[in-house]
Order: C-alpha cells, then structure tokens, then sequence
C-alpha cells in the first residue's frame, strides 16, 4: 500500500477570469463573482476586483489566499508610496510594482492570475486572465486586435470602441465564457471610470 | 526529507471531526456539527464539542485536526484576553476575530506547516450578523450559508434551496437538521450526536446534544449490492 492518509497542498485554484479594456478616454475592468474548488462552488458573490489607487484597478483571479495577500500588499505599498511622494500611483507604476512583487516571490510563487487597468495619459489595450482567459482572449483579438503589425503605414494596435461598445463587449465574453467554463459565472461585476 | 525531517509538523491529521452547518437566520447564526472525532477511520471519540463560543460575539466551529483546533482555541484566548485588558470597553467582534483566522492560516500554510482545518466563524455584533469560512490554506469567504467537507457536496445545495433571510430560528433549526441528516445517512464519519449553537445580539447558547430521528428501512438500504453483479 501507498497513500494511507489524507494529503495537503499549499495551493488551490479558485477559478475566475478577468477582464480589461482600455480606450484612449476610459477603461473597462471586469472579473466574475463565482469562487470555486474542485468541482465545488464555494460562493457565488465574491469580488476579485480591488481599487489600489484612485485611477489603478486590479482583477485578480487564482488562489484566493495568494490574490488576497498580494491585493494587502500592493494596497500597503501604496500607502507608504502616498506618504512618501504626497501623490496617487499611476497606472505604469503600479503595474512595475505589480511585476516586482510577484517576481519576489518568484520560488514561492503567488497563484494569481491578474488584470491591471487605469486611466493613463490614453493609452490603450485590452487583456484577459484567468480560467476563461483561453475563450475570452481570442473574442477580443477578433474584435480590437488590428490586421496585422507589419502593415503600412502602421495602424492603430486597438480597433477604437466607444466606453459603451466596450461595456458591451465585455458582457458578451462573459456571456461566452460561462457557457463553457465551469469556474466563470454567477455573476459580472464591470468597473469603469473615463 | 532531507533537512525537513528535523522538524515536527503535521503531514497528515490523527483526529478528526466532520462537517459543520452553519446559516444567517432572523435574529443572528445557527451553527450544527456532530461530536464524532475519528482516528484515521476508526470513530474513536463521541462527544468532541467542535463548535465553541468566543468573546462575546462570535461562534466557532471546526472540522478536521481536533488537536490543531485546540490550539486555534487557546491563540483565540490569549487574543481576546489581551483585548480584554485595555479594558477600553471594546471587544473584538466576529468579522476581527474571523480575519485573524484567516491570517493565521494563511501564515502556518506559507510555513508548510498548516493547521488542518477548516473553520466557520459566525457572530452577530452590533446588530449585524457575520458568517465566513477559513480553510487550512487560508482561502476565506462571507456567505449568507457555509458548510465544510462534505457538507460542501451535501448540505449547500439544500442550504441554496431553502434558504432565505427571514427564517424563524424554529425554522432555521429544522434546516440545519435536514443537513444534518443527509450528513448522517451519507457521511461515514458523521455520528447521531449533534449538537446545535446559537448566537444573537443576546450572545452564544449552546444546546444540548441531541440525535435525530433515523429510518433504515428502506429496501435500497437493506441489500444495497442486490442486483449489482461482480460487487459483495
């Protein structure tokens, strides 16, 4: 015989997928309320977006134990950035911040899968992560992705959309990506600001 | 093992309690766990309180490790009786008490050495009511309804039916007591000794152990195997 108890693993995947879209005016973020293990809901309103700085946005999904931890610790370094420089974050510094801080913990590493997303002197994009991230990503780049980077003269890497086109957007990968992601559903939760 | 070997930690439970139930009703939380403590599968302790009162406004119940929850205890009273001595007339309530929970397993997990179980940490302060879940990872959770192990598969699809805000405590009670029954018939770790803690504004009362009402005499359970060839 072999295994004759009960084992552990410091980690688990919760599910949850994230969304973000980024016009030159606005910016969409979104994440799923369903939190899961195994084939288990564990609830059905859990919040994986959290505001780090007034024009900084992150939806995280993973191991909601790590996403938990690594939320306090970027909210915490914000602080004392406040205090030192009198100013909110931007938007690329957050996201440097967000890079080190899981690089960090490179060999222990934080299961979190996330989505960075703010208001920055209008730049755009858009991005998808988590467990529905393989159905969502390609919807977006059929719908905002350009032709082709290698085209003359060069073209707008983002199809422009308007705030609401975005919203709608989003809404419709959900929709998509709960029919066939069983971590993804329950409901959206949309934040925006312009 | 090398280098790991030198230092104690739990790599696997020894004993072991089952699920527990625990729901939001009209005045506060109600929360149901068996007194089974199990040694490997062998049901070795029958009357185990797994469900205990702390401060003033919260209830905890735990299943899995029994020792590991002990020590969960003995933390939480060293808390609440360093708090108790500011003597500042505040008391930590459920929602503290529930987030230093979940930042010391958070903690014994990043040390790989965990506390084996999951907890429901219910309590009513102030008028309003908490209701939240740690595990041994520290994964956390609110919810108007919470059940650890197989109350997980068992008991919250009931729970996802029939509840709903405004339930009696009599009503609550009978909730609970389906749950619990289900546990009982399908759980081989659950035992027929139950007991079932309260907690309002007016603080925690802890019922008397009870057994529920069984019937076995269900054909299906009399030879469950007849008809499945191959199985004894």
């Amino acid at each position: 015989m072999t295994k004759q108890h009960a084992n552990w693993s410091p980690y688990d995947n919760n599910g949850g997928s994230c969304v973000a879209i980024a016009g030159a005016d606005y910016c969409v973020i979104a994440a799923d309320t369903r939190m899961s293990t195994g084939y288990n809901i564990l609830t059905r309103d859990y919040s994986k977006i959290s505001q780090l700085a007034e024009k900084c946005v992150m939806a995280s999904s993973g191991f909601q134990a790590d996403v938990k931890a690594l939320q306090k610790v970027l909210s915490a370094r914000h602080l004392t950035y406040q205090h030192q420089h009198n100013k909110q974050m931007s938007c690329p510094a957050m996201a440097q911040l967000l890079s080190n801080t899981l690089y960090y913990k490179r060999f222990f590493p934080y299961y979190a899968f996330n989505v960075l997303g703010g208001l920055d002197k209008g730049m755009v994009g858009y991005s998808s992560q988590g467990s529905g991230s393989t159905l969502i990503m390609p919807s977006l780049d059929n719908q905002l992705k350009s032709p082709s980077p290698l085209l003359l003269p060069a073209v707008d890497a983002v199809t422009p959309l308007s705030e609401a086109e975005a919203v709608d957007l989003v809404k419709s990968v959900f929709a998509s990506a709960t029919e066939r992601d069983i971590y993804t559903g329950d409901k959206v939760e949309i934040q925006w600001s312009s | 093992m090398e280098g790991v070997a030198e230092s104690q930690r739990t790599l696997y439970p020894y004993v072991t309690g089952s699920s527990v139930v625990a729901i939001k009703y009209k005045d506060g939380i109600l929360m149901a766990a068996d007194m089974g403590g199990s040694y490997g599968s062998t049901l070795r302790y029958k009357s185990v309180e797994r469900i205990k009162p702390i401060g003033k406004h919260s209830l905890l119940g735990a299943s899995g490790e029994i020792s590991d929850f002990q020590e969960i205890l003995r933390y939480l009273d060293e808390l609440i009786l360093y708090d108790n001595m500011w003597d500042d007339g505040n008391s930590l309530g459920p929602k503290e008490v529930h987030n230093y929970l979940t930042r010391v397993m958070y903690n014994r997990r990043n040390k790989f050495n965990p506390l084996w179980n999951a907890l429901v940490l219910g309590g009513v302060k102030n008028g309003q009511k908490y209701l939240g879940m740690v595990n041994m990872i520290g994964i956390n959770f609110e919810d108007n309804h919470v059940a650890t192990g197989l109350g997980n598969h068992l008991a919250r699809p009931i729970l996802r039916d029939e509840w709903h805000e405004n339930l009696t405590f009599e009503e609550g009670v009978k909730l609970l007591e389906k749950c619990m029954r289900v546990l009982l018939y399908r759980d081989r770790s659950a035992v027929n000794k139950i007991q079932i803690s309260k907690i309002t504004d007016e603080g925690a009362t802890a019922f008397p152990p009870f057994s529920l009402k069984t019937y076995w005499e269900f054909s299906a359970f009399k030879n469950p195997t007849v008809g499945a060839e191959g199985s004894w």
